[in-house]
This record gives C-alpha cells, structure tokens and sequence, in this order.
C-alpha cells in the first residue's frame, strides 16, 4: 500500500514508534497499568463516591427537585425501616444456606469424582454446564418447574404420595426454592475447585496412613480434609460473596414477592432505586451492601496472601 | 463378579452426581419442542411428538435476533478493550508487585454490580448515552477487565525472568518484549481470560435492564418478549432458553480445559 503526503500518519508506524520508545521504557510500571487505573477510577471509584454523596441527600426523582442535604438523617430512616432489616436478614440467610448446602454436596461430589475413569473429561463439562447457563433464563424456566399445577416439582411430591405444595408463591418456602436454583447452579463449582486441590495434593501422607492402618474416614477426617482446608475456605468466601450479589434468578423468579418474602438487599437497593426512584434511601442501602462485600473482600485478599506465603 | 460390583457401585455414585446438574437442562430442553398442549398435560408426557414451532416463534421475532446481535457486539466488544487495558496492567503487577493495584482490581471483581447501576445510570443520562453501545461496553468492560487482570497477573508471574531478560540484553525495549517473547507464552491464559470475559459479558442481565431502551437490549432480555402479564408462551420460553444458553455452552466444550481452569483459579493457585 502506498500512502500519500496528505494521509494522517498510519497506525502502524505509531506502534512501532511506540514498541521502541525509550520513554516508555523507562516509565513502564506507570504506563502500563495506567489506562486501565483510569478506567477503574472513572467507572468504580468515582461512582462509588457519587453514591456515597448521594446518601447523604433526600434525593428524589419523582419529586422533580433536586436533593437537599440531610447529613445522616436518611441512614437513620433505613435503620429504622423493617424492611431493610428482612431484607438484610433475608439476604444472611439465603447467603450461609445455600453456601453451606453448596459446599457440603460439592465435597462430596469432588471426593466421588477424584479418581481416573472413563468419562471423568465429558462429566467435567457436564458440571460447568448449569453455571455457565444465563440465570435470568434458568430463573424463568425453573418457574415452570414450580408451577403449581403443571409444575414438575409436584408431580414429583404427588408420585411419592406427598401433598402439593406452592414453591415460590409460598412466602415461607420461596427462599428455599431460589436457593435449590442457586444449589443446581453452584454446586458444580465448588465440587470443581475441591476437586482441584484434591488433585494439586500429594499422596504420599494418605498412603502413610493407609499402612498405619487408618481407614477411609479417619484419612479424610484428618490428612486430607485439612489439606484441602485452605481451598476451600477461599472458595467458601468467593462464593459467599457472589451469593450475597445474587439478583438475576431472584429476579426473574419472584422479583423479591410473594409481597416481600424473598426481597433480598440487592433486590430491594434495585426497587428503591428504580422502581421509586428514592435515591436518597437506595444509596444509604447500597452503602450498606458495599461494606459487606468491602469487609468480605479483605478478608479474601488476607487469605490470598496468607496463602502465598 | 468381585470385580464388576464396585465398578456398578462407582457408576451408580457418578450418575448420582451427573443425573441432577443434567436433568434441569435436558427438561428446558425437550419443553422447547412440545406444544403448549404437551407442555402443560398433567401428569407431564414424557412421550410426545416433537415441534419445531416454538423456535420458529423465536427466531421470526425480530427483536430476538436483534438482542442476538447486541449482544455479540457488546460481549466481543467489551472483551477486546478489557485485553488492552488488562494485559499491560496485568503484566506490571506480576513484573513490579504492585499489590495496591492488583487489590484494586480484585475489589472491582467483587463489587456488587446494583452498586455501580444507580450512579451510571444517573452519569450515562446526563451524558445522554443510555441505550447506547457505549454505556453497555463501558459496563461490561468493569466485568471483563477484572477477569483478564485477576487471570493474567498470576500467568504472567509465571513466565520465567530469565526468557525476557536475554531479549533486554539485545537491547529491545520492555513493551517490545512483552509483546514480541511474553505475550506469546502467555497464550492460554488469554485465552482462558477471553472465554471467561465473554461468558460472563453474555449472561448478564442486571446492565443492560436499566442501561438500554429499545435499541441496544441484550439476549438475557430477549426472554420477556415471550413473558406477558396474562400468560407465558411456555414453549416459546424453553426455545429462546435453549437458543441463549447454546452459545454459551458449545464455548464451554470448545474450551472446557480453560473455563475449568478459569473458574478453580480463584481458589487454587497456579
């Protein structure tokens, strides 16, 4: 390709410029992360600041005015609303439950998997295929599933002989059933990361043991069990925290009802904010959510050092 | 027979781990191909006559194929610009140990999404770019960038020194070396990152329900075309189910040993 006198300068030629620059060379460790510190700086950061502002205002937007400065009067309203502490509530429970059920049934899985067979490749991906399905699809669908009258769920409980029940549309049992979603979702990850650490140990203290006599649940109780220890703990905090974010299933299943049986923080800082446009209220209960997840996520940043050492 | 017991013992225990994550899909799956009639029969027919009608339903929306494509364009998008932005920085942090950063971008990982949605909302108005490519890709780009950052940091640490410094000794610039001798090795961590990003980029839904109108509406949204007030067009649900989750899934069999890798990376180290 020729290029005339008048074409700007063409791509290329700026980027070898650039591969040889000294300048860049020498400033490197600053030039290289600094686009992206922008980015995040510009898109989280200075968000996250806004929101803090925010709370501190009774802004309004179907008021049509603009929010007025009320220091910390709208975090006392929210701790003093019952609804953000069922929400709260609500959200604790969904979160440690369905972790905990995760966690139990991934370690299971992982121990019947971790052994070579045939088959071990195909039912790997058969694991990642609930967690990489859209949730708000699988959401809707599993909607169908606990339908009252057409539902599997009760043909299932009626072929056992046991009576209907009404799933999500039952205020104390809607919880539990978006938390057999998030089971059927999750657990395959968890079995997965356990799974890899069982593979990432070495054998040589389990077959110590095996001529010490130790039998099957004395070795996992003690040799292995704390040897995957440390993967699981991070695994449990990760998770943790994305379960504390759940939004899309919860959504497209109830969309926090029946009333506000399953309306967890995230659905509720969603209604508040679009659903009312009370921006005041909603930031204060952002706020709230994103110290949770900040106090989480320290802890998984001490452990992540804690593990490379 | 001593043998083959436990070998029925073992299958038994696999098929109760893989019969449960299987049968949710296999049941979206064979929905999508009954009539509103099979679908609805009590008890359910196992046994029907399979139709194609419902994925016709689909596609002949226009607005699904629509979603189809905005999808695509913002996932694809969003990735690119995450591995521009996120390789280098993903490269300093490993090279200089610069922690602070590399925490900052681990808390971008672990932000809950509802937090950043009501300020961009308000920004991306005022600067009248709601329903627009840009919001979403920006959007999108706070879930890809993270995932490459987190990823490559810990590939990038594993490049041993030694490769790039008798490149330096040649006298090539550290960015020529990055690209030319680092980059190169660092191939599957790429492409374990790119997988990623876009699935996740594919899958969400929280962004663009409030970041996009009519024109620049993703797939997860595509759904509530086929959702009404009076009924649900059950058939049409499970179709355009099976038609999002497909793409996504045959991305997991094309790179089944990076997504494993990619997802165990969090809590396994290496």
């Amino acid at each position: 390709m020729e290029s005339s006198k008048d074409d700007p300068i063409p791509l290329v030629y700026i980027g070898v410029l650039m591969l040889d620059s000294r300048f860049i060379d020498k400033h490197v460790r600053v030039i290289f992360p600094l686009p992206a510190v922008l980015f995040v700086s510009s898109l989280m950061i200075f968000p996250v600041l806004y929101t803090l502002s925010i709370s501190f205002t009774n802004w309004n937007l179907t008021s049509g005015l603009p929010g007025r400065f009320v220091g910390i009067k709208t975090y006392l309203a929210i701790l003093q609303e019952p609804r953000f502490w069922a929400a709260l509530w609500r959200t604790l429970y969904f979160t440690v439950l369905a972790v905990f059920i995760e966690t139990i049934l991934g370690m299971i899985w992982a121990l019947i998997l971790n052994k070579e067979f045939k088959g071990k490749g195909i039912t790997k991906l058969f694991l990642l295929m609930p967690m990489v399905s859209t949730p708000v699809a699988i959401g809707i669908s599993w909607t169908l599933f606990y339908e009252p009258t057409i539902g599997l769920a009760n043909w299932a409980l009626k072929l056992v002989g046991l009576p209907s029940l009404k799933w999500i549309a039952d205020p104390n049992l809607v919880i539990p059933s978006i938390i057999l979603v998030d089971v059927w979702q999750w657990t395959p990850m968890m079995a997965l990361i356990i799974l890899a650490g069982l593979a990432g140990l070495s054998i040589e203290p389990v077959e110590s043991a095996r001529v010490d006599g130790a039998g099957p649940f004395q070795i996992f109780r003690h040799i292995t069990l704390p040897m995957v220890a440390p993967v699981i703990l991070t695994a449990v905090v990760l998770r943790s925290i994305d379960a504390l974010k759940t939004y899309d299933i919860i959504y497209a299943m109830t969309n926090g009802g029946p009333g506000f049986a399953s309306e967890t923080l995230n659905i509720y800082a969603y209604n508040l904010s679009f659903s009312y446009f009370r921006l005041g209220n909603a930031a204060v209960v952002l706020f709230f959510l994103f110290t949770m997840v900040m106090i989480l996520s320290y802890i998984v940043a001490r452990m992540r050092t804690a593990l490379e050492n | 027979m001593k043998k083959i017991l436990p070998k029925i013992g073992f299958l038994l225990l696999v098929l109760m781990v893989v019969v449960p994550v299987l049968f949710p899909l296999l049941w979206i799956f064979t929905s999508s191909l009954k009539t509103q009639i099979d679908i609805t029969a009590t008890p359910p027919r196992w046994v029907f006559i399979p139709t194609f009608k419902n994925y016709q339903n689909v596609f002949q929306n226009q607005n699904f194929i629509k979603f189809f494509i905005n999808s695509t364009v913002v996932g694809v998008s969003s990735v690119v610009f995450s591995l521009i932005l996120g390789l280098p920085a993903a490269y300093s942090i490993a090279r200089y140990k610069q922690e602070k950063l590399g925490l900052m971008i681990l808390i971008a990982r672990l932000m809950p999404g509802i937090a950043l949605l009501l300020p961009w909302y308000l920004i991306f108005s005022r600067l009248a770019l709601i329903d627009t490519y840009t919001a979403l890709i920006l959007s999108h780009m706070l879930i890809g960038l993270p995932i490459v950052v987190w990823i490559m940091t810990s590939f990038f640490a594993s490049v041993p020194l030694e490769i790039e410094e008798s490149a330096r000794v040649d006298g090539a610039t550290i960015q020529r070396t990055f690209v030319q001798i680092v980059l190169p090795l660092a191939g599957p961590g790429v492409v374990t990152s790119t997988t990623l990003a876009f699935l996740f980029s594919w899958n969400n839904f929280m962004f663009s329900q409030v970041l996009s109108m009519e024109k620049t509406k993703t797939l997860p949204l595509a759904i509530y075309n086929f959702v009404s007030y009076a009924d649900v067009d059950w058939g049409a649900v499970m179709a355009a189910t099976v038609a999002i989750i497909a793409p996504a899934i045959a991305l997991t069999m094309a790179f089944q040993k990076y997504v494993v890798r990619g997802l165990t990376m969090g809590a396994v180290k290496g």
